[in-house]
């Protein structure tokens, strides 16, 4: 832990040298690593390392796989705001293989994911999106002649650890909702070998898988994960807990329509079908598109999108058939006995978040800022 | 022997689409287009709650995400007689605009310019010189030398690097790349500035749908209720709106001064693409942004009509209801027909056989003779019809609307091209950017409307008379359609005993995509690339992606399946 305690002044000049020549301000950088690190709810000193391990001479390789997918989770990760995007991909990481960014096409797209896995064979970051069809031998997606089967297994192989974006990768998802048509399974199904992280979502909020990525790459390994394989950091609390309309429910004030009085103050919509109490994620916190708002606060139930099998738990207008307690305690109980990596950062955003719990306060990434 | 090449993955699209060219010398002969994914959304959507299937059928695509959505809704309140409160008209109007813009730009800047922009040129651009450039077509600010000397110095520090990531393995120094060095170094500047704006874009869809991608809608309005306080209560507030208005300045603002201008400019040293590439020469628009409800097609922006044979001077009127007009075909599909696989069904009677007979995986090429594709073959009268921006563009010209002939005629004068120019692969991307600023323009009003029907005491965002199923008939069926960025959209929904029976989609990408018919007749894809491209070097499918592009392909889906009794369920074509 003695490297958590370096401070800023202590970055190499080198290091400053290597931030403007990619034409980033140092102060900038700093700002960037400092973001990642609230997110993810680091300790203290978490974003010096971070601004070590990502200023490294040789930009880590990732490799982005798509399969039975509709490209909402590039297009959600293209809006995370801090890290972004073009961050990630100019300064931090070697993106090598992203059908839907990428120039190359065709065989030399299939050659430049040939020379980075050979390249970085053993070190890559694997990141998937898209359940992967399994009846018939696989004949229901294939990306130049090959199953998207052999294509996973193949680079799954020579990867480090993967990360699987969206409900398909992780659980399935919609492919997978009954009755299957095409045998989608998740990538967990595929893949066993490998340390694997889930970040569902429907698509998931940008700004937690690029997090997520940045986790990895200061750090080397994946976060700490919950019995879903979902870094506790976004998924540890439900959505109904962390929610701004929790004190309605508390109240027992309902939007019995879309568009009555109470609609109009912001009451619950747990009558109208809400999913919050059962669905883990952070939108009720992190909230979207740069805090903008989220579901619940633009008036429609959450549908439980980063939930395996919600497409198939009834209707998203079906109140949920039994009011739910505090479930954001139970699950933090679960949490507090687990057994995982990162301890520290995992201690500390437990703590911070029972006091939000407790407190029934929403807690932002501004929040969170502050505490680290 | 001649050469077949293939290109798979053609990547910047969304979804997966191989595209394989049978080569007579330098020339493209014939080109075959292969959708290679399906999921079965249709089957998945048998026997659940209407008023769920926008979720569902929204997930065909998250790049124009939001749009298989309105079609659902509208499929449903069609079917049921459901009329919305003009404020929910409003607030997707608003939606649907914003996608729109957003969509396109970042097709324009993420998805296509790298096809016409050489990165690797802007290493040798002079700063100066390209301030100078960028001052002289536009007021857009970021323009000073000292600006593009750093987005240069990032350029060349990632280069340098030997770490190429995206761009790497691509087609840098080749012959058709003809932008100066300094146009190149303004347009990599720009696809760095397109990226952090049109994440501002997507807060319009995070206040009205709480988040993008995959905003929510609501059979019957719009999901969020309208809070006059200032802040707090819901997202669609006065701090809302005052934020949604914001978000059209920097909108319109964006393609007024940079897409535009760069439109122009980058088109102007590639002429030669306004003689190749043109496709089948007819044309369908469906039409959308009504202001008085999805039934008075009159008071559409864009209007519905179609075009044949290039003959701008008749606009023919389309039947979604009659039988003899649109028809799907799988002649080069893999499903099959009961009558046999020659004959076209309409979508209502369309009969989902899925079976796929191509080679086994891996395979080097598609047997093109029998099937070869996921996606079906729509129709319209027997003919093959492109959709999307230029169809939308060929319409409104044709029909007189006054900003599409004033914008039309600006940019083909800039361009020194006569109005035929429009009927190729140049055309459909100039088109795209025309389009963009009309709808950018018209966001405003609609804004102001809201307002001002807010400041009226007008509340209303959800008709909830029909919300409860047991209200609905037994049976009940209806058409939802949209233009969607990539074109013509259209859902089919048969509701029976308060579930959904049948559901099927034709899709722009299908139109556009899809392959061969019974009577062999190249889809727009096909019929593009075998008009008049030479290559230069069949490795290296760079005129072959142009081409593609300026259709912006979204393949995300395309299904007709069978229950395990082989009975027909649910039948659904759906690409983005």
């Amino acid at each position: 832990m003695s490297q958590l305690k370096r401070n800023n002044s202590q970055i190499s000049e080198t290091f400053v040298d290597h931030l403007e020549q990619h034409g980033v301000s140092r102060r900038g950088f700093l700002k960037f690593c400092s973001s990642m690190a609230a997110a993810l709810a680091l300790p203290t000193g978490s974003a010096d390392v971070m601004a070590e391990a990502l200023s490294a001479a040789k930009r880590p390789t990732v490799i982005w796989l798509s399969f039975q997918e509709c490209t909402g989770c590039t297009e959600s990760i293209t809006r995370s705001h801090t890290p972004t995007i073009e961050n990630l991909i100019f300064d931090f990481i070697s993106l090598d293989y992203h059908h839907t960014l990428q120039v190359a096409a065709g065989h030399q797209a299939e050659e430049a994911r040939d020379m980075a896995m050979k390249d970085a064979y053993g070190k890559y970051l694997l990141i998937v999106d898209g359940s992967i069809p399994t009846k018939d031998g696989g004949v229901y997606s294939t990306i130049a002649g090959r199953t998207n089967l052999s294509m996973l297994e193949e680079a799954a192989a020579g990867a480090a650890a993967v990360i699987s974006v969206g409900t398909c990768a992780a659980y399935g998802g919609l492919p997978m909702a009954k009755p299957n048509p095409t045998g989608a399974v998740a990538v967990t199904d595929i893949v066993k070998d490998k340390p694997v992280m889930n970040i569902p979502g429907c698509p998931p909020i940008g700004l937690v898988m690029t997090s997520a990525i940045a986790h990895f790459l200061t750090f080397a390994r994946l976060p700490d994960m919950d019995e879903l394989g979902r870094p506790k950091a976004f998924y540890g609390d439900s959505i109904h807990d962390r929610c701004y309309r929790r004190t309605f429910y508390d109240q027992g004030l309902f939007a019995k329509a879309f568009d009555d009085e109470g609609a109009r103050k912001g009451w619950c919509l747990y009558e109208l079908g809400c999913k919050g109490p059962t669905t883990h994620n952070a939108c009720a916190t992190m909230k979207w598109n740069e805090g903008t708002s989220f579901p619940i606060e633009s008036g429609h139930p959450c549908l439980g999108c980063s939930e395996p099998n919600f497409w198939d738990a009834g209707s998203f207008y079906e109140a949920l058939s039994v009011p739910q307690g505090r479930v954001g305690e139970t699950v933090l109980k679960a949490a507090a006995v687990g057994v995982g990596v990162g301890v520290a950062a995992a201690a500390l955003n437990r703590s911070n978040k029972s006091a939000a719990v407790e407190g029934r306060e929403t807690m932002t990434v501004e929040d969170l800022k502050k505490e680290s | 022997m001649s050469e077949r090449i293939v290109v798979d993955p053609i990547t910047r699209i969304e979804g997966h689409l191989r595209i394989e060219a049978q080569m007579d010398g330098d020339k493209i002969s014939a080109a075959y287009s292969s959708g290679t994914m399906v999921r079965g959304i249709e089957n998945i959507l048998k026997g659940r709650d209407p008023r769920d299937a926008w979720a569902f059928t929204q997930r065909i695509c998250g790049v124009c995400t939001l749009v298989h959505g309105i079609a659902s809704v509208r499929a449903v309140e069609d079917a049921l007689n459901w009329e919305i409160p003009p404020n929910a008209q409003l607030i997707r109007n608003l939606m649907i605009g914003a996608q729109y813009v957003h969509d396109h730009v970042m097709h324009f800047y993420h998805l296509h310019a790298l096809d016409w922009v050489d990165v690797v040129s802007a290493l040798s651009a002079d700063p100066k010189a390209t301030s100078e450039l960028a001052q002289s077509l536009s007021s857009w600010p970021k323009s000073s030398p000292g600006y593009f000397s750093d987005i240069q110095k990032r350029v060349k520090s990632f280069v340098e690097s030997g770490q190429l990531g995206i761009f790497s393995n691509a087609y840098w120094g080749h012959p058709a790349y003809k932008l100066p060095a300094e146009a190149n170094l303004m347009a990599v500047a720009h696809y760095l500035e397109a990226l952090e704006w049109q994440r501002d874009v997507v807060k319009i869809h995070a206040i009205l749908g709480g988040k993008n991608p995959h905003p929510n809608f609501l059979v019957g309005g719009a999901p969020v209720a309208i809070s006059t306080e200032d802040t707090g209560n819901t997202a669609l507030n006065m701090d809302g709106l005052m934020t949604i208005k914001g978000v059209i300045e920097k909108m319109q603002t964006f393609v007024d001064q940079v897409y535009v201008p760069d439109t122009l400019a980058v088109a102007g040293f590639y002429k030669d693409w306004f003689a190749k590439g043109e496709g089948v020469g007819n044309f369908m628009v469906m039409g959308d942004f009504p202001a008085k409800g999805n039934n008075d097609v009159d008071s559409f922006l864009v209007p519905p009509g179609i075009i044949m044979n290039r003959d701008l001077s008749t606009i023919h009127d389309f039947d979604l209801n009659d039988s003899s007009q649109i028809r799907e075909y799988v002649a080069h599909s893999w499903y099959d027909y009961s009558g046999g696989k020659k004959e076209g069904l309409h979508p209502w009677e369309g009969e989902t056989n899925l079976n796929y007979s191509g080679p086994q995986p891996p395979y080097e090429h598609l047997d093109v003779d029998k099937s070869y594709s996921w996606l079906k073959s729509p129709r319209w009268k027997g003919h093959a019809m492109e959709v999307g921006p230029l169809a939308r563009v060929l319409v409104m010209y044709a029909k007189g609307h006054e900003q599409t002939v004033e914008l039309a005629n600006y940019a083909l004068k800039t361009l020194d091209a006569p109005l035929e120019a429009m009927f190729s692969t140049l055309g459909r991307t100039a088109a795209r950017t025309l389009e963009t600023k009309i709808f950018a323009d018209n966001m405003m009003d609609w804004y102001g409307s809201l307002v001002a029907n807010i400041k009226a005491g007008d509340l209303a965002t959800h008709n909830q008379k029909l919300w409860d199923p047991a209200d609905w008939p037994s049976e009940a069926k209806g058409v939802g359609f949209t233009e969607a960025p990539r074109g013509a959209l259209s859902h089919w929904i048969v509701i029976k005993d308060q579930k959904i029976d049948n559901y099927q989609a034709v899709v722009p990408s299908t139109w556009n995509a899809g392959p061969r018919d019974a009577e062999g007749q190249a889809g727009p894809y096909e019929a593009a690339l075998e008009d008049r491209h030479t290559m230069h070097d069949p490795k290296q499918p760079l005129e072959i992606l142009r081409t593609i592009h300026s259709f912006d392909p979204c393949i995300a889906c395309a299904v007709h399946v069978t229950d395990p009794d082989g009975e027909e369920l649910v039948q659904i074509q759906v690409t983005g």
